[in-house]
């Protein structure tokens, strides 16, 4: 079997998922043609050796639909021999995208190829693709089908996590992502996003609220008190989970991930192309796995994907240097800390989604690329990231520096 | 024709339904044919330019032959042959929509379920202003959906979301509502409701219902494509889980039949809606909820159980012993039912208090529109506050609600007795002691029975009337006519102790608390509870009787037992509770739950300590079973040691006495909608892992060997009784 390796990856910034975002004027395929035209032009890439792009999309309707992947090779000027393949697998798209690559990579089906992701949630929102999974009455009731929220609602509720162990999960979350953007740790790898004259639109995460403290956050109205107790879904949750007695409805704005745009990519290729390119290899794509798990929870697929590729790779969590789970919502992360027994020290050192924000079909990809950035910061070794995700699954993927 | 007149007007057909044996016009498969014929002869006669569809009786159609349907379940044809016959009706109100002459519907009453669907399918609705009319499609309430097209033109006119509040609820509405929601075209009065409907056929006379229009839209928008619905959609689904507990499966199909029908051309919505509709008859939730909820409490409220030959009585004037709690509500309940109530207890105060109680419902009522000052003020005039045994004079009926002891209540007796005329009946509202125990203190123990009411009063629609062993016919009549005149439903049982009600349900808590001593996780104990449709979990109910009242019941039980008493499996933890950890009830502010002040209560967190949680906690269908089951075993015992006398009163007791869910038809029905050998077989493997409150009585054994149900044998009077 061929390696997969990481030769480079770059990162918009996330701008605010509103439409005082600094990104809501840019289009999903402008946006996501940055991304394609820095992925060349940093590394001189000779496109015409690209295989595929594939990248994480979770909305593809509207302004983001008709495989935007595609359409964003043709518009980044890229030799129009590169096929294009949008992938969904809700959140973890733009992880499950780079795993895409690197299984065909692996296989010995393709040389080069770029995983990634996009979402523009401030323009195409989330849920606007609808789907019979909470809209068609037989499937919703069938499938005990909740929203995310109220999942993440039932981990704290089952697993003791109160609102306090939540916030201060946040605040953590917020200090270490200013630490980072203030330290530069992201500077090599976060694009400036310009517009049609070249001038800057977004260089930085804006999502970030950098010094908020607990009491902050303990001001905050739980955000899913409403869908949970007026709309049902709580007596949903429990029909699952009746061993607890009620969801205590923890989750806020503040402790849970930023609604945001934003586009990644990662460029993996094998040994001989990276050579032929002239590419330096950065990290080699050890293993990935994805599992399903219990979706009216929905958000524990974390533990058990994680457990699968570290099987797959004969590894344990002994073998792994830093851990980077996305911060979809508090309770998923302390819930996995749990299960594995992690210390926060070792997971998500630089922050997460909770400030910076999770632009759905890219988040993967951009914590992967995170997570590569440190190990090569701390001079590490190996990091395992992953991602819960809709309807009750998890990615995981394992890289190890070269 | 037997059910319909037809007479041709100025060119206009006007059928007019009169189905002769019933006191409501019901879809008879007499009417269905009829309706046919009526049509063939609308559409062969070219003298006719229409016709209009309206009823002899004060209301229009009430709906299907809910006794006919009620057999669907149990006379094994195929869900193809049930299907070929939903489709019947159904298909017939198509071909009257698209017989190219128009129909015009003059509701001159109330029109329910198909009664609606007929009107639906006509071209053009007016409604007459008659005070009694109501309409709505209430299916949903005996488990079935609106099968003759309801599900697909009520949301084509009206949109998705109202059309499914309406039809998930059985919602009843009056016709001046109805043409607001936009299913009726007009309201007019009552006696021009004929004529307005005869001159739209005349005069405007469209024969095309506007979903068979080229380029109807369905208002509000259908499908996921369409941002307005998803969210209705969504909520909806998700509301239908928590009601049902996915419990019935009437609310989700009929949102089902609009989601996936409202996409489609209506020939294949009504497919679909006929799909369902079949699936329906093919559960027994249908069957349980019509024999039971609809059948049997209609044969009840009709008084089914009266003996023959008792003339018809009325009470005029009621008295009443003790202005606690249940002798308040009783006061309460037959001062409305018109009454004069004489409510006494031992000083006037106390009295006055147990007056207060109406006074408190009653501006409550006034405060919600539903009543005036002046109609709460003659209410009130009706309760006479006393201390003085005196005022009982004249009484025709005694109804005593004293504190639970014997002495106490042998006390009042003798007082009462020597006060009120000869022929009035004494009855207790006692919920244990036993009734010839109490009736040996009275002068004319045959004219000595028990009423039990239930609290809240003015709630709980059942009444256990209990028959010691002198108790005559006459006092069993005279007490069910006034049950009948507060309007509530009877059952009649048979003296013991607990009689049916308070004994089975005993079993219910008794399960709860023997669970928590097995260190099963509480929170479990009751969200199962809830969830297999109880309507309080079994720790939130004893601790709202209190456990220290439990704990009372339990001495007294073996004080009079002695050497035959044996105490519950669930008695230890109630024990525990109340002698080592004071832990009495909501009442005392702590029990199974914690109180606290001002907010929600919640499970104990020290129970852990006491009872710690089981390695393998039992799965949530475990529980469930325990605790379904073992009230449904005790209520075979009854009716086989004669404490309740037709299956019909464990049924109508049990949810209309202590919540047994209703999907299931009651503690008896639900055994045979588990299959009686299925439950034998589960009895007997709890038996032998949790104790002998699951031995299967012999009786339940052979009848499960002879496949022989509860109702198989009975007389059919509740049949004749309903209809």
């Amino acid at each position: 079997m061929a390696e997969a390796f990481i030769y480079d990856h770059v990162r918009t910034p996330r701008g605010r998922g509103k439409p005082n975002g600094g990104l809501h004027a840019v289009t999903p395929i402008e946006l996501t043609t940055q991304v394609l035209e820095s992925l060349r032009d940093r590394n001189d890439l000779d496109t015409s050796y690209l295989d595929d792009v594939v990248l994480g999309c979770v909305s593809p309707v509207g302004e983001q639909g008709a495989n935007i992947a595609r359409v964003a090779v043709l518009t980044a000027g890229y030799e129009q021999n590169v096929p294009g393949k949008q992938l969904n697998r809700f959140c973890a798209s733009g992880l499950e995208a780079v795993n895409t690559v690197a299984a065909q990579v692996m296989a010995g089906q393709s040389d080069l190829g770029i995983g990634g992701g996009v979402e523009c949630m401030s323009r195409v929102p989330m849920g606007s693709d609808s789907g019979a999974m909470a809209a068609d009455p037989r499937v919703a009731y069938d499938t005990y089908f909740a929203p995310q929220g109220i999942g993440a609602d039932l981990i704290a509720s089952k697993y003791g996590f109160s609102r306090d162990d939540v916030d201060g999960y946040a605040v953590e979350s917020q200090n270490r992502a200013a630490h980072a953007w203030e330290s530069g740790y992201f500077n090599d790898s976060v694009i400036s996003v310009k517009d049609m004259l070249g001038m800057t639109v977004l260089d930085r995460d804006e999502h970030l609220r950098p010094g908020t403290t607990k009491e902050d956050l303990a001001n905050l109205n739980p955000a899913f008190l409403i869908p949970g107790q007026q709309a049902g879904f709580d007596a949903v949750a429990l029909q699952r989970y009746p061993e607890v007695e009620r969801i205590d409805h923890v989750h806020t704005g503040g402790n849970s991930s930023g609604i945001v745009d934003g586009a990644a990519g990662v460029l993996i290729g094998n040994k001989e192309i990276g050579d032929a390119l002239g590419l330096k290899p950065r990290a080699r794509i050890k293993g990935f796995a994805s599992i399903g798990s219990e979706p009216t929870i929905m958000l524990t697929g974390p533990a058990p994907s994680a457990e699968k590729v570290l099987k797959r790779c004969g590894m344990t969590t002994k073998d792994i240097d830093l851990f980077e789970l996305n911060e979809a919502f508090a309770s998923v992360v302390l819930r996995f800390m749990q299960a594995l027994d992690l210390d926060h020290d070792q997971i998500n050192v630089n922050g997460g989604a909770i400030a910076m924000g999770h632009p759905l079909g890219a988040t993967g990809a951009m914590i992967l690329g995170t997570v590569l950035d440190e190990l090569e910061r701390r001079d590490d070794s190996t990091a395992l990231v992953n991602l819960c995700v809709g309807a009750g699954m998890g990615t995981a993927t394992i890289i190890e520096r070269v | 024709m037997k059910t319909i007149d037809y007479q041709v007007e100025d060119g206009v057909a006007i059928l007019t339904i009169d189905v002769k044996e019933r006191t409501m016009n019901v879809l008879t498969p007499d009417l269905i044919k009829d309706l046919r014929s009526a049509l063939e002869q609308v559409k062969g006669d070219d003298a006719v330019k229409g016709a209009v569809i309206t009823s002899a009786k004060d209301s229009f159609v009430a709906g299907a032959d809910l006794m006919q349907m009620v057999k669907a379940y149990d006379d094994g044809r195929s869900a193809a042959d049930k299907y070929k016959d939903s489709r019947s009706f159904q298909s017939l109100l198509r071909d009257i929509e698209t017989s190219g002459k128009p129909f015009a519907a003059a509701i001159n009453g109330t029109a329910l379920g198909g009664g609606l669907e007929i009107c639906l399918a006509c071209h053009y609705r007016v409604a007459a202003d008659n005070p009694k009319s109501v309409l709505g499609l209430p299916e949903v309430q005996v488990g079935l959906l609106p099968g003759g097209g309801g599900t697909q033109r009520l949301p084509r006119l009206i949109g998705q979301q109202a059309a499914l509040q309406l039809m998930t609820q059985g919602t009843h509405v009056k016709p001046a509502k109805a043409l607001e929601h936009g299913f009726v075209h007009a309201v007019v009065a009552a006696d021009q409701c004929v004529a307005a409907a005869k001159q739209w056929v005349l005069e405007v006379g469209d024969p095309e219902q506007p979903w068979d229009k080229k380029g109807f839209k369905i208002p509000g928008g259908a499908g996921l494509m369409h941002p307005g619905s998803i969210q209705t959609l969504m909520v909806g689904s998700a509301l239908i889980a928590r009601e049902t507990n996915h419990n019935y499966p009437a609310p989700i199909a009929i949102m089902s039949c609009v989601y996936e029908g409202t996409v489609l051309p209506i020939d294949q919505g009504l497919d679909i809606e006929s799909k369902y509709f079949t699936s329906l008859l093919m559960d027994p939730v249908s069957r349980n909820m019509t024999r039971t909820l609809f059948i049997n409490k209609g044969a009840a409220d009709k008084l089914v159980r009266r003996p023959q030959g008792v003339e018809k009585s009325r009470v005029s004037k009621l008295g009443i012993l003790g202005a606690g709690m249940m002798g308040a509500g009783i006061a309460y309940v037959s001062a409305l039912a018109k009454m004069e109530v004489v409510l006494l207890d031992r000083d006037r105060d106390s009295a006055e208090k147990g007056k207060d109680y109406s006074r408190k419902l009653l501006q409550k009522r006034i405060d919600r529109g539903r009543t005036t000052a002046d109609k709460a003020e003659a209410i009130l005039e009706r309760i006479k506050t006393t201390e003085d045994y005196a005022d009982l004079e004249g009484c025709d009926l005694i109804i005593e609600a004293v504190f639970e002891d014997l002495g106490i209540k042998a006390d009042v007796t003798a007082k009462t007795e020597a006060v009120i005329p000869e022929t009035a009946i004494y009855a207790s509202n006692t919920s244990t002691l036993p009734i010839t125990g109490l009736a040996k203190a009275s002068k004319r123990p045959e004219q000595f029975i028990g009423i039990h009411f239930f609290s809240p009063v003015d709630k709980m629609p059942l009444v256990e009337v209990i028959l010691g062993k002198e108790t005559g016919d006459r006092a069993t009549a005279v007490a069910l006519d006034y049950i009948q005149q507060i309007r509530k439903t009877p059952i009649v049982v048979n003296d013991s102790r607990g009689f049916y009600t308070s004994r089975v349900f005993g079993t219910y808590t008794n399960e709860g608390m023997t669970l928590v001593g097995e260190g099963v996780n509480p929170a479990l104990i009751e969200n199962v509870a809830k969830q297999a449709g109880m309507a309080v979990g079994p720790l939130a109910v004893m601790d709202e009787v209190t456990l220290e009242l439990g704990y009372h019941v339990a001495q007294a039980t073996e004080k009079a037992l002695g050497d035959d008493y044996a105490p519950n499996s669930g008695f230890p933890v109630m024990l525990k509770f109340v002698e080592e950890l004071d832990r009495r009830g909501k009442r005392f502010g702590k029990g199974f739950y914690d109180y606290p002040e001002g907010g929600t209560k919640h499970l104990w967190q020290g129970l852990a300590d006491v009872y710690p949680p089981a390695e393998v906690q039992p799965t949530a269908e475990e529980v469930k079973k325990r605790l379904l089951y073992v009230q449904a075993l005790d209520t075979v015992r009854c009716l086989d040691e004669g404490v309740i006398t037709h299956p019909a009163d464990g049924d109508i007791g049990s949810i209309l006495g202590w919540g047994f869910p209703p999907y299931t038809g009651g503690t008896l029905s639900l055994i045979e909608t588990v299959g009686l050998q299925t439950f034998v077989d589960e009895c007997d493997r709890m038996a032998e892992a949790y104790g002998e409150r699951f031995t299967v009585p012999d009786s339940l054994r052979e009848r499960a060997k002879a496949g022989r149900g509860f109702y198989d044998e009975t007389d059919g009077a509740e049949a004749r009784s309903a209809a």
